[in-house]
């Protein structure tokens, strides 16, 4: 294994096959919680820890507990049960450890268990995502930051607008999700110039 | 308890994509051409339905803080009769829908709809409330496989319409699913405010 294609990964799944603005996976995150930059840079904060968490546990199960013994079709109520949990646990160790942190990425903890994307990134690192080949833990982990990078990069520029938009003048049937879902468009649209690249 | 409206509400007045705005991610992803939107609903109104039935029938049994996991676990458990029963039959549109069919497990509609209605409600009418929801989803869903197939791909069911016409591939990429939907909810929003005037 290079670091190479490492950082191939990294590229690929934050820019080329970004989880929302082309895979279209976590929207409801992405469209509920994008209303200001501060709670989105928290969710952003929250999503990249536990699809890391949720890389590195899952992968594991998956190789060499599901897969020895046959019973693949299992994965999905694994992973989410496996996920729930993991959210769960780094929800009371940060109440403990650091309730300054709590009061701020607390309340989007909860959220995570129903965000597709995460269950996405569990789901696709089994499936060898976007690279030909199997992948290691390594890579399933590595995987998992970049997936919550790009998450977290397309919250932050929607986020950005549209704090912008809440003073422009928008005609009032297009007010609320269907301008959102334009400037959803637009991103997606700039962010397809990045499937020319060739990693 | 009037058993047309718990179905009737899904369809139009509560429908979960246009008006209550979740359950997006498979509703954009799937909607690339008309016969997937329709495996789609088939597969999360199967699912809808059974886990309202068994969720209902549980109901006083379960703990009130532990609703949630156990609530997923039934939802999970369908979603892996679904996966494999296309796997099985169809195993072609098992590989378009790909991924989007272990995610009908996290569509928030299915646990909203749980947590909702049929957690405090008897079984048939959570029977209708699921079929209600599933065919609301269905229907938005179907609509915008519709444009977006006609558009981005000149077909519609598999079978091309025009001759010769180039076709603006982007309908069926994300830009395209992005733009399309925002046009429904424009039209929603204008036909509620005209109904309020």
């Amino acid at each position: 294994m290079e670091i190479q294609t490492l950082f191939v990964i990294l590229i690929s799944t934050i820019f080329i096959n970004n989880y929302v603005l082309s895979q279209m996976l976590g929207l409801c995150p992405f469209l509920g919680v994008s209303r200001k930059l501060d709670s989105a840079l928290g969710m952003g904060l929250a999503v990249i820890f536990v699809m890391v968490m949720a890389s590195f546990f899952t992968f594991p199960i998956y190789k060499y507990i599901l897969v020895p013994y046959d019973i693949t079709y299992l994965r999905t109520i694994a992973f989410i049960l496996v996920i729930a949990g993991l959210v769960q646990f780094v929800e009371m160790v940060v109440e403990n450890v650091s309730p300054v942190l709590y009061h701020s990425l607390g309340i989007f903890l909860p959220l995570i268990t129903t965000n597709c994307a995460v269950l996405g990134v569990a789901v696709l690192n089994t499936e060898s995502g976007f690279l030909s080949g199997d992948l290691g833990l390594l890579e399933a982990v590595v995987q998992g930051l970049g997936a919550g990078l790009g998450f977290t990069l397309a919250l932050l520029l929607m986020a950005g607008i549209r704090e912008r938009l809440e003073i422009a003048d928008i005609p009032e049937n297009l007010k609320g999700l269907p301008i959102t879902f334009i400037v959803a468009g637009l991103m997606a649209m700039a962010f397809l110039g990045f499937s020319g690249m060739k990693v | 308890m009037n058993y047309y409206r718990e179905f009737a509400k899904g369809v139009w007045e509560k429908n979960p994509i246009l008006i209550l705005g979740i359950g997006m991610c498979p509703t954009l992803a799937v909607s690339t051409s008309v016969l997937n939107a329709l495996w789609m609903t088939l597969a999360a109104t199967f699912v809808l339905i059974f886990s309202n039935i068994i969720v209902s029938l549980v109901k006083s049994l379960v703990p009130s803080h532990i609703r949630i996991p156990i609530f997923i676990a039934i939802i999970a458990t369908f979603v892996i009769i679904v996966e494999l029963t296309l796997k099985a039959f169809q195993p072609d549109i098992y590989k378009s829908l790909g991924i989007f069919i272990p995610l009908i497990a996290v569509n928030c509609i299915i646990l909203g709809r749980a947590e909702e209605f049929a957690s405090k409600n008897a079984v048939l009418p959570s029977i209708l409330d699921g079929l209600g929801m599933g065919l609301g989803f269905g229907l938005t869903l179907t609509v915008l496989a519709f444009f977006r197939e006609i558009l981005g791909s000149n077909r519609l069911f598999g079978y091309t319409l025009i001759p010769g016409m180039e076709p603006a591939t982007i309908m069926t990429l994300a830009p395209g699913a992005f733009f399309t939907l925002a046009i429904m909810l424009w039209g929603m929003n204008a036909i509620k405010s005209r109904k309020r005037r």
